[in-house]
């Protein structure tokens, strides 16, 4: 009798994260049925537990030099963002001098950590920066809807490249990925990511669009295992943006992903985000969350606008003890 | 722009100052407790001269000074207090129930104006983080009186047939774990059902109901309707060995309630246990993993395991036993520990010397019966009664951690293959109050929770508590329902 021979299956364990840690050095994809069954190994998420915990950790007190410090360190995090078809060189530039000195008076107040325009505005972005410490993003990929084909959107993404865009925030195709086409949304980013060249690839879930938890948990992992630097929560576009348990979801796939596969991927929250206030408690959940690793501009980003005003009067607030005139600062 | 302008240099995000995140005390302020120097009994409507009484101590758990004196109720004093309750039951209980219901929605109002200070007045005298006392017990005391002063014009559609009758005086002895709202569960049903009351607060977390004594006067609700007696073991069992108290309810040790059950077996009184647990979280492999390790957190950390349906037991598929462990042990260092005032605080002071020693003497028990201990490496206060977060893994089912209620922050984790095998092991104890069930397969959890024997079964949550929804056990963990309308039946002769 012949002697059959068999190769045992490699062990990977009960978890993903001790399949991606068999791997060795980092996730590969190799194919669409070994994206959905990662996909399909993820923990389900239970809505109203989420919400429970972000609503629990919204309570946490952040007073005096904590407070302090937290405004600080958002103000360091912010890519202080305008896309509006109205948008004009001078806009953007006026933008720029406010992103590199929030608060000209007072040389502790840090730059904000990026400004984010479309393509077209990229390279008065650039020079309007000149020297600064501050990144230029550029949203791309038929942003905001993402409905263009790919020749479209990496033209996209190849124009604010060659503007000379710091970050590309590109959007996932949420119609593919509610149809299932989760292949065509992974090689989409897997393509993006290698027209980014060095840029870094923030890529927008449209949370608002995806709804349940559950498939913000798939599409965050979806994203990291295409190999986006960042996951973003939106485009500001739709009224359903940046909430609390979404962003929670978000830091605690970032955490999973990095302990799995070693690789650290940074979380954008947009949309929504106004007050100083939020934007604590949003440093909190990153906090309990993902960790004091996040807690830096290379791996946590406000998209906003009207956020950075209210951080600096916050932050004067903390040191004078008063409120003062909204006027105070400059409109931007 | 010229980049002149732009002076900022990366030297100035110094990132030592950017980069963590401490948070600083943000403690509540004790002055809003308002308490007095002593206090005397609060019966037929007025309080006693405190001169008056043999008084006792109340010590801050977390820095075991004294807070204040408190009277102790001799048997007179427990006489006089039924005696009061007696007089004021033919016109409480006759009263329409809308009438009733009046002082009901009145004193949950109060309540509600008063948050701040029963909260503060209550995490001074029990230790409890003030997050948990402002969020969950002084609210939720609002809301059972709010759900039964609902029901107090509705008794006929209670389910018990036409015109049920109050049973009479109630006699309310109430545990130290949650002063305010434990009295709350006790009193607001008793009144809505045209019940008379005289309560005993716990020996070590009188305060709260002194304070609401103050409320009731300030609701107007006519003298003697509510008594409250304060004291030790003694002013307890002179209220149950009382001849004029027509119920008995009772919440705490299942040793003490034992004892009740049999000296009330003589007579005819009505009676309620609500007695110990060892709850048991079911883990199931497909459970929410992130939502399962903070129930599992709160489901035995909350209020320091002070949870008579803690969640003392984590029962875990073995097959993902080491990512949970990981994970729970992760988040267990993540908890703060330490002055119950301070807003940020998850985790507080241990009630009492008493129960301190208690549970360090059950998990010195559990480390020589060969458990792993892995307790957090938070810093502790110098003085007060504390103890670290502790969870022990490599638990069998025979060790004492796995079998008796330590009522403490300690939690035993063990493991099973099979749905039989958990319900098997949950089952496999003397006590029957709570359980949870974490899965995201429906099916499977209605499978497991038709064959648990606890009262209450949690599924993907664990120690929520809502008016509307009955609680209590079976077995050594007591008998009778609180809450919902079954809570009506524990006070009505039906």
């Amino acid at each position: 009798m012949d002697e059959v021979t068999t190769t045992p299956l490699r062990s990977v364990g009960a978890t993903s994260a001790v399949r991606f840690a068999a791997h060795g050095s980092g996730p590969r994809i190799e194919s669409e049925v070994e994206l959905r069954s990662v996909l399909a190994s993820l923990s389900g998420v239970d809505a109203v537990g989420l919400e429970a915990r972000a609503a629990k950790l919204a309570t946490r007190s952040i007073k005096r030099s904590s407070k302090l410090a937290a405004l600080d360190l958002a103000i360091a995090m912010v890519d202080l963002t305008t896309l509006e078809g109205a948008d004009t060189p001078g806009r953007v530039a006026s933008l720029c001098a406010k992103a590199a000195r929030p608060d000209p008076r007072n040389h502790e107040v840090p730059s904000v950590a990026a400004v984010c325009v479309y393509p077209d505005l990229v390279a008065t972005a650039k020079r309007a920066l000149g020297d600064a410490p501050v990144a230029v993003a550029s949203v791309a990929t038929a942003f905001p809807s993402g409905r263009a084909s790919l020749a479209m959107k990496l033209a996209d993404v190849a124009e604010a490249r060659s503007a000379g865009a710091d970050e590309i925030d590109m959007v996932i195709d949420r119609g593919a990925f509610l149809a299932g086409r989760l292949g065509q949304v992974f090689d989409e980013i897997v393509a993006v990511k290698a027209a980014c060249g060095p840029a870094h690839l923030k890529v927008i879930l449209e949370t608002g669009e995806l709804v349940t938890y559950d498939n913000v948990r798939r599409a965050s992992w979806l994203a990291m295992l295409a190999g986006a630097d960042f996951i973003k929560t939106s485009t500001g576009k739709v009224p359903a943006a940046s909430t609390p348990p979404v962003a929670l979801v978000m830091l605690e796939a970032a955490r999973d992903f990095a302990e799995s596969t070693g690789r650290v991927v940074g979380v954008k929250l947009a949309g929504g985000i106004r007050s100083a206030k939020d934007a604590i408690r949003y440093l909190v959940l990153v906090n309990e969350t993902a960790g004091t690793a996040w807690l830096t501009p290379e791996r946590f980003r406000f998209g906003a606008s009207s956020l950075l005003n209210d951080l600096l009067m916050q932050r004067l607030k903390q040191q004078r003890g008063a409120y003062v005139r909204v006027d105070e600062f400059s409109g931007d | 722009m010229s980049s002149a302008e732009i002076d900022v240099t990366d030297q100035q995000l110094d990132q030592s100052r950017l980069g963590g995140f401490t948070y600083d005390p943000a403690p509540e302020s004790a002055s809003v407790a308002r308490l007095a120097s002593a206090y005397g009994l609060f019966i037929d409507g007025a309080f006693s001269d405190p001169g008056a009484h043999e008084q006792f101590e109340t010590l801050n758990p977390a820095t075991a000074r004294p807070l204040a004196t408190v009277a102790h109720g001799s048997s007179e004093d427990v006489d006089r207090a039924v005696a009061a309750a007696r007089r004021a039951f033919p016109a409480w209980s006759s009263m329409p129930g809308s009438a009733r219901a009046k002082y009901l929605f009145r004193i949950a109002r109060l309540i509600q104006e008063r948050a701040r200070e029963l909260a503060v007045v209550e995490t001074l005298d029990n230790g409890k983080p003030i997050r948990e006392s402002r969020d969950i017990d002084v609210p939720l005391a609002a809301a059972y009186f709010f759900y039964y002063a609902g029901w107090a014009d509705k008794l006929d559609y209670a389910g018990f047939g036409p015109s049920p009758q109050p049973l009479g005086v109630a006699g309310q002895i109430i545990p130290w774990n949650f002063p305010l709202l434990m009295a709350a569960w006790k009193l607001a049903p008793a009144l809505a059902a045209g019940n008379t009351c005289v309560l005993k607060p716990a020996e070590t977390t009188p305060l709260s109901a002194l304070v609401l004594a103050d409320i009731l006067t300030q609701a107007d609700l006519p003298a003697g309707v509510v008594n409250i007696v304060t004291g030790d073991g003694a002013t307890g069992a002179a209220l149950v060995a009382h001849p004029g108290v027509d119920k008995i309810a009772f919440t705490g040790s299942t040793e003490v309630g034992r004892l009740i059950q049999q000296r009330l077996g003589e007579r005819g009184t009505h009676l309620t246990l609500e007695l110990g647990g060892k709850g048991a979280n079911i883990v199931f492999e497909d459970a929410p993993i992130d939502e399962m390790v903070e129930g599992v957190i709160d489901g035995i950390f909350f209020n320091q395991g002070h949870v008579c349906c803690a969640g003392s037991r984590l029962l875990v598929q073995e097959s993902i036993a080491d990512e949970v462990v990981r994970r729970v042990l992760r988040r267990v260092e993540q908890l703060r520990v330490g002055d119950p005032l301070d807003k940020n605080t998850d985790v507080g002071a241990i009630n009492s010397a008493a129960q301190l020693a208690r549970i360090e003497e059950l998990t010195e028990a559990g480390e020589a019966e060969g458990a792993t201990r892995h307790t957090s490496a938070c810093a502790l206060p110098n003085e007060g009664y504390w103890f670290a977060p502790t969870v022990f893994t490599d638990v069998a089912q025979s060790h004492r951690i796995a079998r008796e209620e330590i009522f403490g922050p300690v939690l035993s984790v063990l493991t099973f293959r099979t749905p039989e095998e958990a319900v098997a092991k949950a089952n496999n104890t003397t006590y029957g109050l709570a359980c949870g069930v974490w899965s995201e397969k429906g099916s499977r959890t209605l499978w497991v929770a038709q064959r648990l024997r606890a009262g209450v079964i949690w599924a993907n949550t664990y120690n929520r508590f809502d008016p509307t929804s009955p609680f209590g056990g079976m077995r050594e963990s007591g008998f009778g329902r609180e809450g919902g309308r079954h809570g009506l039946e524990a006070y009505l002769d039906v």
